[in-house]
């Protein structure tokens, strides 16, 4: 197909998002919520199909406007492979999260501006798919910028509540610190004096950079994208601000737009860097093994059902930058087809962890909508009340668990395989290191499956522990679509891995320093890695799987006579039996929670009161504790006080006094005159 | 080389799997009670159970869920699958491309995952308090778990199995390598606590504070029961295969003759043998641990992984 034909798809995209925004001049909040909707999935869908296009090859998207902002180099647009992954991302994603929008904002009704919201989720989707089409520097930090300002909006929609003012504020922070350090790097990056601005010319001029400069750039594109993505310590808004967030906001957010931060570290590092030394990839798997281990230890303790869900995803960003770390560090080596499978894996875990966090998240929305709990202690029981939720709720979780035979496993299979050539062929530190990342990645797995069993069994199984949760109702019906969609995607992007990994391959091909042909790997009905060190086929394990379970269950039917009763659970004599003696979700965790004490450092708080006059006869016991975070009180805490130090001494400046301010401008003019004549 | 009758027999050594699984574990007990001085149930007494349980009535908790009714198919499904992975008799066989040993233990806790899902449907505190550990449990034992991989892998070059055996076949003198026999250790050590045998948790208990299987599947009851209970069995079994077949693969037929496929049935006989003996002594002299001393015996297997990667790393 004539890539010229690609063109309108890529402008029919655009054209979904802003009739999206256009709902902000619609005549009724719900003509707003359809319009947002319409316009969404419109837009998302056509994106969808252009990045189909492009990775099936039909070239790629270039459109420049040069007249809009000249001075700054104008506009530039290109859709190569690599972004058209995250593009297919962004429109799988946007699609059932649009539907399901429809039907979540409407309890938003009458209470928040509904308009106001559809001209930010428009500006939000808008500004997403073009940071993956992005060709030149302006236009990659003004939709850069545009995505941080539109998420913020949408984040503190339910403004009436402080912790949502406090999340947001936090969000607000930490990526304007990120914008900071990415200028800073494209600023060093095309601070040669040739002007030029595009990825093109900049790919060409880091070539030649002296290594400070390029170790510079590396640092600060990991604080500055870093800071998007959630890697450990930049992660602390992530728990903060997407709790607060409506739950489809939520899911774009954890689900698709953390990603683009990976996507800029790849754009910036892979692609216009070419790679580097050694230490960047040991640098990156570090971080990586970090930012996991922290994501899913606290993920684990968490009541919250929404902050649990953001700190998995940060555990799930660390597990993605742990591969592409390898990757780095592979291609340093000059092993470049470990390498490429490195970034595969990594990549292919950043399309899993979409279609899974997507649908948890929207679970967790319909578990607020039908509650409006978010406690897991208090919930309980909905699998009986919430069919629908549950059902999808449990496919998203054993697919987060990494348990066969949906995505999650497969990705997380292939995160394990590529770093076993570096084990075998490198230095002894390095072996030592991907050995230790090796047993990272396990971890991680054992605890994510150890939390997301507590999260749905203690949320949707045995009864409620609360009125609230025994009362839940039912989503509507295009929040039950929406999640059945993505829920659906899981088992589906298991049995299509083959597909989707040779798009990814094609995607990474001849990226800085990557194999031009060849992907390394075989990916015929069996995954095949580099060197036939390893086969698997997700297609056969779910085959077989299946097939054993139902023979187990035809065989139970054809042996066994027996009949079937239904009764009390059995408790040791006791008459009835109350949710109070069910295991709670901090009682579920509580053995983890001792044995990594020393992360933790929880503060208990047991108080028992007594019967008056007998010590042996209890009233009340009063279990409190709570976990602060010490790394974040020891980082940000000084970082705060600073900043509150800093700005109350900035604001003896204003005084008030319109005659200091005359001053100030007197002063500030005989500053500007004296400098113009002394140059 | 191995179509249809190579297909065939992976199917029977998997039945055959499913077969003896009972035996080994009455084996246990048996062996247990003669050196406690007790004269023992017979051998197949668990065959005797699983008769009694599969014609049984079954109880379910009125608080159960489709989950309740959904995790024993799942549990034994899995564990069925990994039988057909695991080489009993012959290596390399057909299935031996559709996974490897980490897909082996994803699909073990596949199954660990539902029986901990199973017992939080109930509503029992029991149920719940099991889930809890065996989680606990499971999420720590994964790293020492892939470490043994590891090693094995860097050894044989490939994660899967066949691979595996027939490199250690093809080269005698590395089953006594320092790497090889550490990840032996590391890999008991790991079966131990997911088969919930001494010294992490006491098969043989019913006192709900200390148990945590048992606590697991105290809801379930008849067919179910049988199921779940087999599956574990079978778990026990899969794992004893592994330390035999994987780390001294001797005997194992590369062929599909049958004296070769006889000589293979000796050979891994001897070796369940063995390794029952060895559980039986030590679950006869160790007792349990505290449920917070278990992490230190996880981070023994662990360092022993990590040891057995370097050794295999310096030795090459």
């Amino acid at each position: 197909m004539n890539a010229n034909a690609l063109v309108p798809l890529f402008w029919a995209m655009c054209g979904g998002f802003v009739l999206a925004c256009g709902g902000a001049l619609s005549p009724s909040p719900r003509v707003a919520r359809g319009m947002t909707a319409i316009g969404s999935a419109a837009g998302a869908a056509a994106g969808l199909w252009l990045a189909i296009l492009v990775l099936a090859g039909a070239g790629s998207v270039s459109i420049d406007i040069p007249s809009v902002l000249a001075a700054a180099g104008g506009l530039s647009f290109r859709l190569d492979r690599l972004g058209a992954i995250f593009l297919a991302v962004i429109g799988g994603v946007t699609i059932p999260v649009a539907i399901y929008g429809f039907g979540y904002t409407g309890g938003y009704d009458g209470r928040y501006s509904m308009r106001w919201m559809a001209l930010q989720s428009g500006a939000f989707l808008l500004s997403m798919s073009l940071v993956v089409s992005a060709a030149n520097v302006l236009t990659f930090l003004l939709a850069w910028e545009l995505m941080a300002l539109s998420s913020w909006f949408l984040v503190i929609t339910e403004h009436d509540r402080p912790e949502t003012v406090r999340g947001g504020l936090w969000y607000l922070s930490m990526t304007h610190m990120g914008v900071l350090a990415l200028l800073a790097a494209f600023f060093l990056l095309g601070g040669d004096g040739t002007g030029a601005w595009t990825f093109d010319a900049l790919r060409d001029g880091a070539a030649g950079a002296p290594p400070g400069t390029r170790d510079a750039i590396f640092l600060l594109a990991l604080v500055g994208f870093g800071s998007k993505a959630g890697v450990v310590p930049l992660h602390v808004w992530l728990p903060r601000a997407h709790p607060a967030a409506p739950s489809h906001v939520s899911a774009l957010m954890s689900a698709v737009m953390v990603k683009l931060g990976v996507y800029g570290l790849l754009r910036m590092v892979l692609d216009l860097l070419g790679g580097g030394p050694a230490w960047w990839g040991v640098v990156l798997v570090t971080v990586g093994a970090a930012t996991a281990l922290t994501g899913v230890l606290y993920a684990l303790v968490d009541d919250d059902l929404k902050r649990l869900l953001a700190y998995s995803t940060v555990e799930n960003v660390g597990l993605i930058v742990l591969g592409a770390g390898a990757g780095f560090l592979f291609l340093s080596l000059g092993q470049s087809t470990a390498a490429a499978l490195a970034f595969a894996a990594a990549l292919l875990h950043v399309v899993n962890h979409a279609a899974f966090k997507g649908v948890l998240f929207l679970g967790a929305g319909s578990v607020l909508h039908a509650t409006g709990v978010r406690d897991i202690n208090r919930l309980g029981g909905l699998v009986k009340r919430t069919p629908w939720t549950a059902a999808t709720f449990f496919v998203g979780s054993l697919s987060i668990a990494a348990l066969p035979p949906f995505n999650g496993f497969v990705s997380e299979w292939l995160l394990f395989q590529s770093f076993l050539p570096g084990v075998a062929s490198s230095r002894a530190s390095i072996a030592v290191l991907l050995t230790l990342g090796v047993g990272a990645l396990a971890l991680t797995g054992g605890l994510a499956a150890a939390t997301f069993v507590k999260a749905f069994g203690i949320s949707f199984l045995a009864m409620p522990r609360s009125p609230e949760a025994g009362n839940a109702h039912e989503a509507g019906r295009a929040m039950r679509a929406g999640m059945a969609v993505l829920a659906i995607a899981c088992p589906v992007l298991a049995l299509a891995t083959v597909p989707v990994l040779s798009a990814i391959s094609g995607a990474l091909r001849g990226l800085g320093g990557l194999p031009v042909s060849g992907t390394g790997f075989h990916a015929g009905a069996t995954l095949e890695t580099p060197q036939a060190l390893a086969r698997m086929s997700p297609v056969a394990i779910m085959a077989v799987l299946v097939s054993a379970g139902t023979g187990a269950w035809l065989a139970m039917r054809l042996v066994s006579r027996g009949r079937r009763r239904i009764d009390d659970t059995w408790g040791c004599g006791r008459i009835g039996q109350t949710p109070r003696m069910e295991y709670t979700s901090t009682a579920f965790a509580e053995p983890l929670r001792r044995i990594f004490g020393e992360l933790y450092r929880p503060t208990d708080d047991l108080t028992v009161t007594e019967q008056p006059g007998s010590p042996y006869h209890i009233r009340a016991i009063t279990y409190r504790t709570q976990l602060h975070p010490w790394f974040e009180r020891g980082v940000y805490g000084p970082l705060m006080q600073a900043t509150t130090t800093l700005a109350s001494r900035v604001r003896a400046l204003q005084s008030g006094s319109i005659n200091a301010y005359l001053a100030y401008i007197v002063l500030v003019l005989v500053v500007l005159l004296g400098m113009v004549i002394g140059f | 080389m191995f179509d249809m009758a190579g297909v065939a027999v992976e199917i029977g050594q998997a039945l055959l799997a499913l077969a003896m699984a009972p035996a080994l574990v009455g084996f246990i007990r048996w062996m247990k009670a003669r050196m406690q001085n007790r004269r023992g149930a017979p051998i197949w007494q668990p065959y005797s159970e699983l008769r009694k349980l599969f014609r049984k009535d079954m109880v379910v908790s009125r608080h159960a869920s489709w989950v309740f009714h959904l995790a024993p198919f799942v549990i034994f499904g899995s564990t069925i699958v990994v039988s057909l992975l695991v080489p009993v008799l012959v290596t390399p066989l057909p299935f031996n491309a559709v996974a490897d040993l980490f897909a082996v233990v994803y699909l073990l806790l596949l199954g660990t995952a539902f029986l901990a899902l199973a017992g939080l449907d109930t509503g029992s505190a029991f149920g719940g308090m099991g889930s809890s550990r065996e989680m606990t449990i499971a999420a720590i034992s994964e790293p020492a778990i892939a470490l043994a991989i590891l090693s094995l892998a860097l050894a044989a070059g490939s994660t899967n199995l066949g691979e595996i055996a027939a490199r250690t076949i093809a080269r005698p003198s590395s089953a006594l390598s320092p790497g090889h026999v550490m990840a032996f250790v590391a890999l008991f050590i790991v079966m131990l606590a997911e088969t919930g045998r001494l010294p992490v948790d006491n098969p043989a208990t019913h006192l709900e504070l200390t148990m945590i299987h048992e606590a697991m599947i105290l809801e379930y009851s008849g067919p179910y029961l049988a199921l779940v209970e087999w599956a574990s069995w079978l778990k026990l079994l899969v794992f004893a295969t592994l330390a035999g077949n994987l780390f001294v693969p001797w005997g194992l037929a590369t062929s599909l003759a049958p004296a070769a496929l006889a000589v293979a049935f000796a050979t891994t006989l001897a070796k369940l043998v063995a390794v029952a003996v060895g559980v039986a002594v030590l679950e006869t002299r160790v007792a349990k641990l505290r449920l917070f001393r278990v992490p230190e015996l996880l981070a023994v297997s662990f360092v022993l992984g990590l040891l057995a990667v370097a050794s295999s790393f310096s030795v090459r």
